[in-house]
């Protein structure tokens, strides 16, 4: 098995990178290197424009979120970022998306290997009908990681916080679990097959508080190995666990309804000190 | 309406408009369970009487005897009716079901919903041809200028059960959530590896319980068997390319066309046979769903 990766076990781990350091300008100070680079991004479904404008940047091991009302955009600029909408008929960019210097919409470009390196968490668990030790082994499995394989699902279980859980009924099937566990489960299928990122959307909007504060905590270790976006309406959890926070909004000037990037920043000052009025307005809870 | 509603009165049907819903009502929903009980009832009487009449037949050697090949003689099994109708059957269905699968793929994963709508149409008139018809045509196309083979009938029967397959796939295969492809797709894994990997084993139990209907519904066609497999000597064979096959629709029809008692004593007895074949088959398939979903439900 690869052992480069750090184990986002206790032991031997890198110190936490210290939260939210608030420099106005530029990303946090702990990491530079960036992940995605949005540049004008537009997106179409058929001839409706769903989202215009976007032009943001990504760090590298730095939890993102994204806010906002509902039909924002927010999940449409996240899913566009695994290519997770190409099957969406009628979905179309205009503008640029990089992931580290490469469009992810250039000509030759395989979603198939876009979305090996990007994986997702979506809104409801849907881990697989299978068992729990397939849902982790599956996908490796068929990307040729079968070399020490039991080792690596009982790692991915232990990376979300699974492992003591469900160690002893690792055959059983994983729709016996609860919804946190579930969403659990797919969290550790998605980091089994070692992606660079992990998008969540939405990831604890099916979830009682207490398996959301679970994988809030889990979000927290995992941002060591990986970059994490998170798109969630959930204004608490933006202001809980990310560093940097995007605020997104519905424009509906000239007669169109698009959603746009109002104001990215680090999280405590988006909450705090707002450039933007409409920001401020939603943050403080007059709007949305 | 003109009158104002007292609260106070007592809950009983007192006004001749309540009473006389009450009587629509119950006497829509009398018809209603006549119906269903007809249905039912039909099926009973129609195993009922084949079972009565096809039971004196049942014996061990009725099973596992060629037919003697003697005019109006006594004896004798359908052992021969047996193995050719499974070896029709089991060749059809090796044609088809690969065949109704992968339409049912193209029509749930690939198609545009522009022309999955004309395949889909395309299927349902398919399954709407009279199994004459087909017969027909397959004669023209294998036995004309040849010579009858049990090919020829499977091809027929093959051609039946495509649209059966492929409609009953195509509804199971929608079934399986979006959720789960996009779970997946999100993976790095490719549409087909998914489909192989997630899609088809989720549905499995759909399209095996699809395969056997179409299996039950084509056992039993009978006209394919009169045009492409009905000119077959006694003894059992398993030479499906080069002659006819004997099989259980066409001795039901021959036997009980015949003039001699005991011929039509041994079309009961086939007759029997073919049915608990498609019942038990029907029965095996929804209990192996049953078993499959809970297995997949449970912990």
């Amino acid at each position: 098995m690869d052992t480069s990766q750090p184990e986002a076990d206790a032991s031997g781990a890198p110190p936490l990178a210290p939260l939210a350091i608030t420099t106005r300008e530029g990303p946090p100070t702990t990491a530079t290197e960036v992940v995605f680079e949005l540049r004008d991004l537009g997106v179409y479904y058929g001839r409706t424009l769903a989202v215009d404008g976007v032009s943001m940047k990504v760090y590298k091991n730095v939890i993102t979120a994204m806010i906002g009302p509902s039909g924002c955009g927010k999940s449409t600029v996240v899913r566009t970022l695994n290519r997770m909408n190409d099957s969406v008929p009628g979905f179309r960019v205009t503008g640029e998306a990089l992931y580290h210097d490469n469009d992810i919409y250039g000509p030759g470009v395989d979603p198939v290997e876009v979305r090996r390196r990007i994986g997702m968490v979506f809104q409801r668990p849907n881990p697989f009908p299978k068992s729990i030790y397939d849902n982790v082994a599956w996908a490796p499995r068929i990307l040729g990681m079968k070399s020490g394989l039991d080792e690596r699902v009982e790692k991915a279980l232990r990376g979300a916080a699974l492992w003591d859980e469900v160690k002893d009924r690792l055959k059983g099937s994983a729709l016996g679990l609860s919804g946190g566990q579930q969403q659990r489960l797919c969290i550790a299928r998605s980091i089994a097959i070692e992606p660079d990122v992990l998008l969540l959307d939405e990831p604890c909007s099916a979830l009682d508080p207490i398996a959301t504060a679970s994988v809030e905590e889990l979000m927290q270790d995992l941002k060591r190995t990986y970059t994490l976006v998170i798109v969630t309406h959930n204004m608490q959890q933006a202001a809980r666990v990310a560093e940097r926070t995007a605020f997104f909004s519905l424009d509906v000037s000239n007669g169109r309804r698009a959603g746009v990037l109002i104001e990215y920043d680090d999280t405590e000052k988006l909450f705090t000190r707002p450039n933007d009025k409409r920001t401020e307005d939603y943050v403080t809870g007059r709007f949305g | 309406m003109s009158v104002p509603l007292d609260p106070a009165r007592p809950l009983t049907a007192t006004g001749g408009n309540l009473r006389r819903r009450r009587r629509v009502d119950q006497t829509v929903r009398g018809i209603a369970t006549l119906a269903a009980l007809v249905a039912v009832a039909i099926l009973v009487i129609v195993i009922v009487t084949v079972a009565s009449n096809g039971a004196s037949q049942l014996s061990i050697s009725f099973l596992t005897k060629d037919p003697t090949g003697v005019l109006g003689a006594a004896g004798g099994g359908i052992a021969s009716a047996i193995v050719g109708s499974a070896m029709i059957v089991a060749v059809a269905t090796a044609m088809a079901l690969p065949l109704g699968v992968l339409i049912a793929i193209y029509l749930t994963e690939f198609s545009k919903p522009r022309t999955a709508r004309p395949i889909r149409l395309a299927l349902d008139l398919l399954n709407g041809l009279p199994s004459i018809v087909i017969a027909v045509f397959v004669f023209g196309l294998l036995v004309e200028g040849h010579q009858q083979t049990g090919f020829a009938a499977s091809f027929a029967l093959a051609i039946i059960m495509v649209p059966l397959i492929a409609r009953t796939t195509q509804e199971m295969l929608r079934l399986v959530p979006q959720e789960l492809r996009d779970a997946s797709h999100a993976l790095g894994i490719s549409r087909w590896r998914t489909i192989v990997g997630i899609v088809l084993p989720s549905a499995l139990g759909g399209i095996l319980t699809g395969m056997v209907l179409a299996v039950a519904r084509a056992a039993g066609e009978t006209a394919p068997m009169l045009l492409l497999s009905s000119i077959f000597g006694v003894g059992t064979t398993i030479n499906i390319f080069g002659t006819a096959l004997p099989n259980i629709p066409y001795i039901i029809f021959s036997d009980s066309e015949s003039g001699f008692p005991s011929d039509h004593a041994r079309a009961w007895g086939a007759a029997l046979v073919l049915i608990a074949f498609i019942l038990v088959g029907n029965l095996t398939a929804r209990a192996m769903l049953a078993r499959q979903r809970r297995r997949i439900m449970s912990r």
